[in-house]
């Protein structure tokens, strides 16, 4: 028996976070299985839940893959340079810090490029919520080596096997210091919708790392099936709970997931200039 | 045993990845490998745990329940 | 009456911006701008606007676009490596149309080069330093009045045709302390122009689709409604990206366009005793200063030399220059440089007159017995 096919204005009203989808752009550009989708859609459900609606949303990327995701997002949507959405989400966010500004990037567009960027966001601690792609490759110039690459993997730029070390993305925010940190993956899709809702909520540098398939690059790359790569995750991450009360030498290999630092005692960036602002001009804008 | 959720697929938003049918607990799924496209091969095995709608990454798979499904069906 | 005010260059630049309605400032530490960026971050918060000093001139670059697509005239400055770390945000800057006017005030090159002393290395730069096709205005005045009066007018184009403009100030000027007569910078006297909103409701909003003049009216982001979508890549009027050949290349001829269609309005100089000369000097800045001087000395020894100061640089004054080839002997281009305007004078004089250089990169000024030498020099060479 085939599928029962169904209008898609009727999907739309069972489907409430529809509303967020720019649905003449869609088929979106990402390859089969590419784990941005999941991230982008528990982005949309979190923005649902939270009653946002698309007129309070700006967001800002650069370039990659992930950057891609606000061309398909029906709110304020700025598509930048590469790694320098950081900067011009806090330009964009300083002057309307009214708008729930979201970023969506790449391990390379965060981290190599835009890795200073990034820090001095965070170090701010400006109210801007960053999902940041980690796949582990630059999939959209073809499969080099990134910042966040596994030893020992192969890219293209990496022929023998690669012999950097990998950025630890939460460590490097936390100690940047962003005030909520948290990791989930393409398949843990729920547990990324609630990472992200928090992430949102939260007043402050939010980053949610999302650890997703590349799956036409670094899988093929790195002889991995799609499947093998969304349960790799299944496999290889846990809870941040049930991590930490792992023994030190049953760690190595396994990934928490979860809400891995928060911090609201630390006052939040355009909070602190627009109080300032208010005092010195009288409320003048 | 009646199904307890209505799978639909937008087929022409979807690639073929193969990872809702890979995680359906109870193989509801099946990728015509000829088109790249999954179809519902058995639709009255669906338990309605919305798996493969949370895991899709392109956004072409839904799952209703049986209610929902009628009203916007006859509607 | 005249009202004299003392004004140190870039802190006038800073209070022109602000007059001019600038209320977004991004910033980086460079000298010799960094005295605009501390002017700025003293006026800007009293006056209810944002000043952020960011983590690098690229960043700086990047805010001012967010500032200014949240609907804030949006200001930054720099130096020469400094504007050379800018020049990808420029581009996209005047990709996706966002008005803002960044400062460079020039000092020696290349690289970190003399950072403390006089240039005018980039001239060239100013418009050809990003990658791809562009045109934007690029103004550079001559004195600390006319740094007010052309950052005003600098912040003017760059709403009305929503497109980036660079104001070129040098070492000297920025920190020149000069006497400014304020009348002409009262409440109400300045003209402002601001950038236009869309007229049509928001079901038929396109942010990229240009009105009659080439110009679209992008609404501020976060204006209920007028939501829209913003990319460096070639786009259509929609916004989005496309590679239709004949949407992208319509872009760019429009956006060439809408700036160089505009050269006579845009055109501002000063002619200097033009009228009966055989000798013009077409200079800019701080050198047209020195020059202003010589073709005094040289009219005390007979010379009959004049000086064209180009205050719009680009789009260059074709017409003007080429005017200016047929009624003189010789056109003599003084820059503090190697010699980069004056390929443009060149190519407009179209041989009507030979054009000599003068250049210097040392980091010292061109002083006027230097210049008047040079017109002595070309007088005595027959022509």
């Amino acid at each position: 028996m085939g599928a029962p096919n169904l209008p898609m204005e009727k999907i739309v009203e069972k489907k409430p976070y529809f509303k967020y989808l720019r649905l003449n752009k869609m088929p979106t550009i990402w390859c089969p299985g590419c784990g941005i989708g999941q991230a982008f859609r528990a982005t949309c459900m979190a923005l649902d839940e939270l009653g946002i609606s698309n007129d309070q949303v700006a967001m800002v990327s650069g370039i990659g893959c992930s950057s891609r995701t606000p061309g398909y997002f029906d709110g304020f949507t700025l598509h930048t340079t590469h790694g320098r959405a950081p900067a011009f989400a806090t330009g964009l966010k300083l002057a309307r810090p009214e708008l729930t500004t979201i970023l969506f990037t790449g391990d390379g567009d965060a981290l190599a490029i835009g890795g200073n960027h990034f820090i001095h966001a965070a170090r701010r601690n400006i109210d801007l919520t960053v999902i940041l792609i980690n796949n582990w490759i630059y999939g959209m110039t073809g499969g080099q080596v990134s910042p966040t690459t596994p030893e020992g993997a192969y890219a293209t730029t990496t022929p023998y096997g690669n012999y950097e070390p990998q950025f630890d993305i939460a460590k490097l925010a936390i100690a940047a210091g962003a005030t909520y940190v948290a990791r989930g993956t393409a398949y843990h899709a729920m547990e990324l919708k609630k990472l992200i809702k928090d992430g949102i909520k939260h007043k402050g540098f939010s980053l949610i790392e999302v650890l997703s398939p590349c799956t036409i690059v670094y899988g093929r790359k790195n002889r991995m099936s799609f499947e093998e790569m969304y349960f790799w995750f299944k496999e290889n991450t846990l809870p941040v709970k049930a991590w930490e009360k792992l023994p030190e030498e049953k760690r190595a290999g396994k990934i928490p997931r979860g809400l891995l630092y928060h911090d609201d005692s630390r006052p939040e960036y355009t909070e602190v200039y627009w109080s300032k602002v208010k005092a010195l001009s009288g409320g003048e804008k | 045993m009646a199904a307890k959720g209505v799978v639909v697929v937008k087929e022409d938003w979807c690639k073929g990845c193969n990872i809702c049918a890979a995680v359906c607990p109870t193989q509801v799924l099946k990728l015509d490998k000829v088109k790249a496209i999954m179809t519902v091969a058995y639709p009255e095995k669906c338990i309605g745990c919305k798996q493969c709608e949370m895991i899709c990454p392109d956004f072409c798979i839904y799952v209703f329940t049986p209610e929902e499904y009628e009203e916007i069906a006859s509607a | 009456m005249a009202k004299l005010e003392l004004k140190y260059g870039n802190h006038a630049c800073a209070e022109a911006a602000v007059l001019a309605g600038c209320r977004f400032y991004a910033g980086y530490p460079i000298t010799p701008s960094s005295e605009i960026a501390e002017k700025m971050a003293e006026l800007l918060p009293k006056k209810g606007g944002v000043f952020i000093q960011m983590e690098d001139e690229i960043a700086a670059m990047g805010a001012t676009v967010g500032g200014s697509f949240a609907g804030l005239k949006a200001m930054t400055a720099t130096s020469g490596p400094g504007f050379s770390l800018k020049q990808e945000n420029l581009g996209y800057a005047f990709m996706v149309e966002a008005p803002c006017v960044v400062v460079n005030v020039q000092r020696g090159g290349p690289s970190t080069g003399l950072p403390t002393q006089v240039g005018q290395q980039e001239i060239m730069q100013s418009l050809w330093g990003t990658h791809g096709d562009k045109m934007i205005p690029v103004f550079y005045p001559g004195n600390v009045q006319e740094i007010m009066e052309e950052t005003i007018r600098a912040f003017n184009w760059a709403e009305r045709l929503r497109t980036p403009v660079v104001l070129l100030l040098d070492e000297v000027l920025g920190h020149m302390r000069e006497t400014v007569d304020m009348e002409q910078f009262e409440e109400g006297k300045v003209e402002i122009w601001d950038r236009k909103m869309p007229k049509v409701p928001p079901e038929e909003y396109l942010p990229y689709k240009p009105e009659e003049d080439g110009v679209p009216a992008i609404a501020p982001y976060g204006t209920p409604g007028y939501r829209g979508h913003a990319t460096g890549l070639h786009h259509d009027y929609t916004g989005f990206p496309t590679t239709d050949p004949e949407m992208c290349q319509e872009l760019i001829e429009r956006l060439i366009n809408k700036v160089k269609s505009r050269q006579k309005e845009l055109e501002r100089n000063e002619a200097y005793k033009l009228d009966d000369a055989e000798v013009a000097i077409v200079a800019f800045g701080t050198t047209a200063r020195a020059a202003k001087t010589a073709v005094d000395l040289a009219r005390e020894k007979g010379i009959k030399a004049g000086l064209l100061r180009v205050i719009t640089i680009w789009p260059s004054p074709e017409e003007t220059l080429y005017e200016l080839a047929k009624s003189v002997k010789a056109i003599l281009v003084p820059e503090l440089n190697m010699g980069q305007y004056v390929l443009e004078v060149e190519r407009c004089a179209k041989g009507e007159a030979p054009v000599y250089r003068l250049n210097r990169a040392n980091g010292k000024i061109i002083y006027p017995h230097e210049i008047l030498a040079k017109i002595e020099e070309i007088v005595k060479g027959g022509k």
